[in-house]
């Protein structure tokens, strides 16, 4: 009982109180440039989770079983970014193979989780918050799932936008970027979650 | 007369930040003061201005198919030499900026300079499209960094410039202040631009 209380804890902490775009800034090229469409950006948000998921996992055993040992933890920032990059690449050969309806989904996303830094930001996260390895996982996980929350919202958000009078100047990316501060506003609220 | 245009169509025709609203995550999570601008700004320039002179040095020993891999390589090895450096000297400004040092690595100005500049010209000019473009993400920063600093602490750089009874608004360090006062921004720039 008492693990999957501290696993609902871990949930609603990074997935709310933390959220990985509104609370820590990582992954707003994304965020901002994915969401245009609801469609898309459902189809961006399941990228992530997969490509997150896989890379925390990585990424730790790399760090626990390779980098520590061998004392060369000042090269975690290239390792983790080779690491992701050919995770990338690997997960976009495998599923082209054997989904290619799902390929055909998610294909044009994955290119663009490389540079994505939610998932750089996620890996680092783990080693510095020192968490075990279904932690780590299962940080992964949730922290993909508060990504795509945000982004779908947004994508809501922006689809009704297009149809509301917005002064010439502020059309685009300033509203995007009021629109955030507000989601990021109700957000703030989360902050208040004592656990 | 061309090495003077590289370098200053950077700082504002083509601001990183403002303009191309490139590197987001870190312009909006490290501008809650303006020593944290200037110290972020100072890391990017120094990693984009040496990952220049090493992209337009290796250009054309690089196969066209790896080349991306291959600056990833470039750039994350300046900035671990960052990193590590900031850490022994400067640890302060290290602390506060946390995971956003080795998150240089993905910001999209750094990569986008070696993609699109360094790879197709001299060394000479990349040098100094790689200062104007980080001096230009500075100056971003510093801008977006004082707003913020003096409406929610009542300070610049560090010094008390408002008169003794001002309140601090203190969202404008939070992060919706963060998005709202980029948005607005972004938007006044729009707004000079037209006229």
């Amino acid at each position: 009982m008492e693990l999957i209380g501290r696993i609902f804890a871990l949930a609603i902490a990074t997935i709310f109180v933390h959220n990985f775009v509104l609370a820590r800034f990582l992954g707003l090229c994304p965020y901002i440039g994915v969401s245009k469409k609801l469609d898309s950006a459902l189809g961006m948000g399941m990228a992530v989770i997969f490509v997150m998921t896989l890379a925390s996992t990585f990424t730790w055993l790399i760090q626990t079983f390779v980098l520590v040992p061998l004392g060369l933890e000042f090269l975690q920032t290239i390792a983790f970014i080779l690491t992701i990059a050919s995770l990338v690449q690997l997960v976009e050969m495998v599923i082209q193979k054997t989904a290619p309806a799902l390929y055909k989904a998610l294909g044009v996303y994955l290119p663009l989780i490389t540079t994505n830094c939610a998932v750089l930001g996620v890996a680092i996260l783990n080693i510095n918050e020192e968490l075990n390895f279904i932690g780590a996982i299962l940080n992964g996980l949730f922290a993909g799932l508060g990504f795509t929350l945000v982004l779908v919202l947004m994508a809501g958000i922006r689809e009704r936008l297009d149809k509301a009078e917005v002064p010439a100047s502020m059309k685009g990316m300033p509203i995007a970027m009021i629109v955030a501060g507000s989601m990021a506003l109700a957000f703030l609220g989360f902050s208040g979650l004592n656990i | 007369m061309k090495l003077t245009k590289e370098f200053s169509k950077g700082l504002i025709k083509e601001n990183p930040v403002f303009v191309m609203a490139l590197g987001l995550c870190p312009t909006l999570a490290v501008t809650t003061s303006v020593q944290n601008a200037i110290g972020m700004g100072m890391a990017a320039t120094f990693v984009l201005v040496f990952s220049n002179i090493f992209v337009s040095l290796v250009k054309n020993f690089i196969p066209e198919k790896i080349r991306i891999p291959s600056y990833i390589v470039i750039i994350a090895s300046f900035v671990t030499i960052v990193d590590l450096t900031m850490n022994a000297f400067l640890p302060e400004i290290h602390k506060s900026l946390g995971l956003f040092i080795p998150l240089i690595v993905v910001n999209c100005i750094i990569l986008g300079r070696a993609e699109a500049f360094a790879s197709k010209n001299n060394t000479i000019s990349s040098i100094f499209d790689g200062l104007g473009m980080g001096l230009g993400f500075t100056l971003a920063l510093i801008v977006i960094g004082g707003i913020r600093e003096l409406l929610g602490a009542g300070q610049f750089f560090g010094m008390n410039v408002m008169s003794a009874g001002y309140k601090p608004i203190l969202i404008a360090i939070l992060a919706p202040g963060a998005f709202l006062v980029m948005g607005l921004l972004m938007g006044l720039m729009n707004l000079t631009k037209r006229k």
